[in-house]
C-alpha cells in the first residue's frame, strides 16, 4: 500500500483523526486509572485539566487562524510582552485598569499589524507572524519592560482571582477554558464571520468570488487570536504571580501547534472545530499528567512528545491530502 | 607693548591656567594611593557580556560597575547576547577587537567561551568570569559556588524534613533543565547530600525548564500524588514562584517546606519570604557580588601583571533568608545599587 491507499483505507473505515486521538486519550486514561495509584481522583483529574487549560486557551486562538488557512506564530511572544507590560506598569504605580488598557492596546495593535501584513501586504502568515514574534519580543525587551520575569504587584484580590481563584472547587483557568470554548464554538457555528472563516480556509479564491470580504476577515482573525493570547497571559500571570517573558523563546508555541494538529485540525485550513482542540488538549493533559506521576525523566518526555507530534502530522497528511486545486498558495 | 611684555603676559596667563588645573586636581585629598588609583583607572575600558541583561543579577552587576566607572572615569561597554551563546561568542569577538583593558563575562557553560578567554589573555585583556567558570581560567572568578548553594538547600531540607524534625523526609526535586551545566553541579551536590542524609527520600524528580508555569503544573500534580510531601528544594526564584503558587493552591502553604535560591532581589526574594510563599531562601547576594566584581575589576585595572598570570577565585558568601532572619538589609533593589553603588 502506498500513502494514498493507506489514506483511502482510513477514510473508508470512517477513521477521522479526531476519533483516533480521542480513542487514544480514552485508552490512556483508562490504563493510567487502572495502573497508577492516585490518577483517578477528583483532585488529580482537576489538576490534569488545569495544567493544560492555558495551553488549551492558546490553542483555541491558534486554531482560529489555522481554520482560516493562516497561523499565528507570534501568539506566545505577544502574550508574554503585552501582559509583562501590564505587570510592569502596575509595578510602576500605574493604576491596574489603566495598565490593563495599555497592555490590551498593545496586544491588539500587534494583532492588527499581523492581519494587515498578511491580508493587504500579502506576506504568507507563517513568515509574517514568525518575524512579528521576534520583533515584538525585541521591542518589548528594549523599550517596554526591564526584566525577563516580571512579578505580579500586590494587586487587588479580584485581579489575582482571574487565574488563581476557583468556583465550587474548580480552578478559574479551567472555567476560562470552558467559557472560551463555548464562545468560540457559538461564533464559528452561528455567526456569519464564523462561517466565513471556514470558507476562506477551504478555498480563499472561491470565498472571494462568493463575496466574502476576505481581507478584513483575515485582519479580524488575527485580532481575535491576539486577544485570546492576552487572555491566556492574564490567566498565567495571575496563576503563577509572574510573567516569564522567556516563554517567547521556549517551545510553548510548538506545544500549541501540537495540540491543534493532534486534535485533527487540518493544517491547510478549512477543516476542524473547537471539539478537535478539546480532544487534543485532553490527550496532551493525560499524557503529561501520567508521565509526571510515573516520574518519567525530562529528556524521555520530550522524545515522547515529539514522536506524538510527528505521528499526528503524518496522520494529518494521510487523512487530509492536499487538494491540488486549492492548495496553491497561502497554506503551510 | 614690547615683545618682552607679550611674552610675559602670555607666560602669566599660561601659569594661571596651570595653577587652575593643578588646583582642580589638588581638590581631592591625595595620600599618594588615591592619585595612583585615579591615574590607573582614568580612561580605561571595561567590556561586559552577561548571559542576558534581562535579569536582575546582570542588571545589578552592571549598575555596580557603572557607578564605579562614573566615579573613576573608566568606560563600561555592555553587550547583551540575550540568552544566546553564539551571540555571546560574536559579541566578545567584536569587543576584543577594540582591545578593552578588562573583559567581564558570564559564560553560559564551561566550553563555549574557552577559546575566546585564551585569545583575550594573549592580547593582554584581563578576564573576569562571573557566576560560571569556563574551563579556561581568566584572571578572576567572581560568583556563586553552585555546589554550595544546592548543598545548603539540602541542609535546610534535612533540618525541616529529616528524622530529627520528626518528619517523614519525603521531598520532590524540581530542577530547571537537567543537562544545564550549573544544574549538573547542583544535582551532584544533591546526590552527595542524599547519601549523607539517608532519611530524606526523593519521591519525584520533574524538570520545569526554569519556567514558573511549568513548575506550577508539575508541583500541583506531585502534590496531589503525595499530599504528605514534606519539602521541595527549589532551583531558582524565577521558576519557584510557580512552585509556591501550586503549594498555595493545594492548600499546603506552611505545610510543604519550600526552599529556593537566587540573587536576593527584594521583589523576588524578601517579598516572597514575607508573604510565606518561600520557607527559606538561599541568596548569593547579587549586591555583594556586585561589590566583589567591582573590587576585582578595579584591582585588575591597577595591576601591571601579565593577563592570566594569577587566576583568583572570589566566591560569594551565601545568605540564608527566612522570616526569622530577615531584616531590612537582607535583600537589595536595582534602584539602590544605581543610586548608592554596591
Amino acid at each position: 500500500m502506498n500513502g494514498q491507499d493507506i489514506g483511502r483505507f482510513f477514510r473508508s473505515a470512517q477513521f477521522s483523526q479526531e476519533k483516533i486521538v480521542f480513542s487514544i486519550a480514552v485508552v490512556m486514561f483508562v490504563v493510567f486509572s487502572a495502573t497508577l495509584q492516585g490518577f483517578l481522583t477528583t483532585g488529580n483529574v482537576i489538576s490534569l485539566v488545569q495544567s493544560v487549560s492555558i495551553l488549551g486557551v492558546l490553542s483555541i486562538g491558534m486554531a482560529l487562524t489555522i481554520f482560516g488557512r493562516g497561523i499565528d506564530l507570534s501568539i506566545v511572544s505577544n502574550m508574554a510582552i503585552s501582559v509583562a507590560w501590564v505587570l510592569y506598569l502596575a509595578n510602576q504605580h500605574v493604576s491596574l485598569p489603566a495598565a490593563l488598557l495599555c497592555g490590551l492596546g498593545l496586544n491588539l495593535a500587534i494583532g492588527l499589524l499581523n492581519g494587515v501584513l498578511i491580508a493587504y501586504v500579502e506576506i504568507p502568515a507563517i513568515f509574517a507572524t514568525l518575524a512579528m514574534g521576534t520583533a515584538v519580543y525585541g521591542f518589548g525587551h528594549s523599550i517596554l519592560v526591564n526584566s525577563d520575569v516580571i512579578f505580579l504587584p500586590n494587586a487587588d484580590p479580584w485581579f489575582k482571582a482571574l487565574g488563581g481563584g476557583s468556583v465550587l472547587g474548580i480552578p478559574s483557568p479551567v472555567l476560562w477554558l470552558i467559557a472560551l470554548c463555548a464562545v468560540v464554538f457559538l461564533f464559528l457555528r452561528f455567526t456569519r464571520p464564523g462561517r466565513f472563516i471556514f470558507g476562506m480556509g477551504d478555498n480563499p479564491l472561491a470565498a472571494r468570488i462568493a463575496g466574502i470580504p476576505v481581507r478584513p476577515m483575515i485582519v479580524l482573525q488575527y485580532l481575535i487570536s491576539s486577544l485570546i493570547g492576552f487572555l491566556a497571559g492574564i490567566i498565567t500571570a495571575t496563576l503563577v504571580n509572574s510573567m516569564n517573558t522567556r516563554v517567547a523563546n521556549s517551545t510553548l508555541v510548538y506545544d500549541v501547534i501540537l495540540v491543534v494538529a493532534i486534535g485533527g485540525v487540518g493544517l491547510s485550513g478549512g477543516k476542524g472545530s473547537v471539539r478537535n482542540v478539546i480532544v487534543g488538549t485532553l490527550l496532551i493533559g493525560t499524557l503529561f499528567n501520567g508521565m509526571t506521576i510515573l516520574d518519567v525523566p525530562y529528556t524521555l518526555q520530550n522524545i515522547v512528545k515529539s514522536v506524538i507530534l510527528l505521528i499526528a502530522i503524518v496522520t494529518d497528511s494521510l487523512l487530509n491530502p492536499r487538494d491540488e486545486q486549492t492548495s496553491q498558495q497561502g497554506d503551510i | 607693548m614690547s615683545l618682552k611684555k607679550y611674552v610675559l603676559a602670555g607666560a602669566t596667563a599660561l601659569a594661571m591656567v596651570g595653577v587652575a588645573i593643578t588646583a582642580a586636581h589638588a581638590d581631592h585629598f591625595d595620600d599618594g594611593q588615591w592619585g595612583m588609583t585615579a591615574k590607573a583607572l582614568k580612561g580605561k575600558t571595561v567590556a561586559y557580556v552577561p548571559i542576558s541583561m534581562g535579569f536582575d543579577l546582570a542588571q545589578g552587576w552592571a549598575a555596580a560597575m557603572q557607578k564605579s566607572a562614573d566615579k573613576w572615569g573608566y568606560k563600561l561597554v555592555i553587550n547583551d547576547p540575550n540568552w544566546s551563546a553564539s551571540a555571546g561568542v560574536q559579541a566578545i569577538g567584536q569587543l576584543l577587537a577594540q582591545k578593552p583593558d578588562v573583559l567581564v563575562i558570564q559564560p553560559f557553560d564551561p566550553q563555549s567561551y574557552a577559546k575566546l578567554i585564551k585569545k583575550a589573555l594573549d592580547q593582554g585583556t584581563k578576564v573576569v568570569q562571573i557566576n560560571m567558570e569556563s574551563v579556561t581560567h581568566g584572571d578572576a572568578y567572581v560568583g556563586s559556588d553552585w555546589y554550595d548553594v544546592a548543598a545548603t538547600e539540602m541542609d535546610l531540607m534535612e533540618k525541616a524534613c529529616g528524622k530529627a524534625a520528626g518528619k517523614n523526609g519525603k521531598i520532590a526535586l524540581i530542577p530547571g533543565i537537567p543537562t544545564n551545566p550549573g544544574q549538573m553541579v547542583g544535582t551532584q551536590a544533591i546526590n552527595d547530600k542524599l547519601k549523607q542524609y539517608p532519611d530524606l527520600q526523593v519521591v519525584a524528580t520533574q524538570a520545569a525548564e526554569y519556567d514558573p508555569t511549568k513548575a506550577h503544573d508539575v508541583a500541583l500534580t506531585i502534590l496531589k500524588q503525595h499530599p504528605d510531601l514534606c519539602g521541595i528544594p527549589g532551583t531558582w526564584d524565577g521558576q519557584d514562584v510557580g512552585t509556591a503558587a501550586a503549594i498555595k493552591e493545594a492548600g499546603l502553604l506552611g505545610k510543604v517546606y519550600l526552599v529556593t535560591s537566587g540573587g536576593g532581589r527584594q521583589a523576588a526574594a524578601c517579598d516572597y519570604i514575607a508573604n510565606g510563599s518561600y520557607s527559606a531562601y538561599v541568596s548569593y547576594d547579587g549586591k555583594g557580588q556586585g561589590r566583589d566584581l567591582v573590587g576585582s575589576v578595579v584591582s585588575l585595572l591597577q595591576d601591571s601583571e601579565k593577563a592570566g598570570s594569577h587566576p583568583v577565585g572570589v566566591y560569594s558568601s551565601l545568605k540564608i533568608i527566612t522570616k526569622e532572619t530577615m531584616s531590612t538589609g537582607s535583600c537589595w533593589t536595582i534602584e539602590d545599587i544605581k543610586a548608592n553603588g554596591a
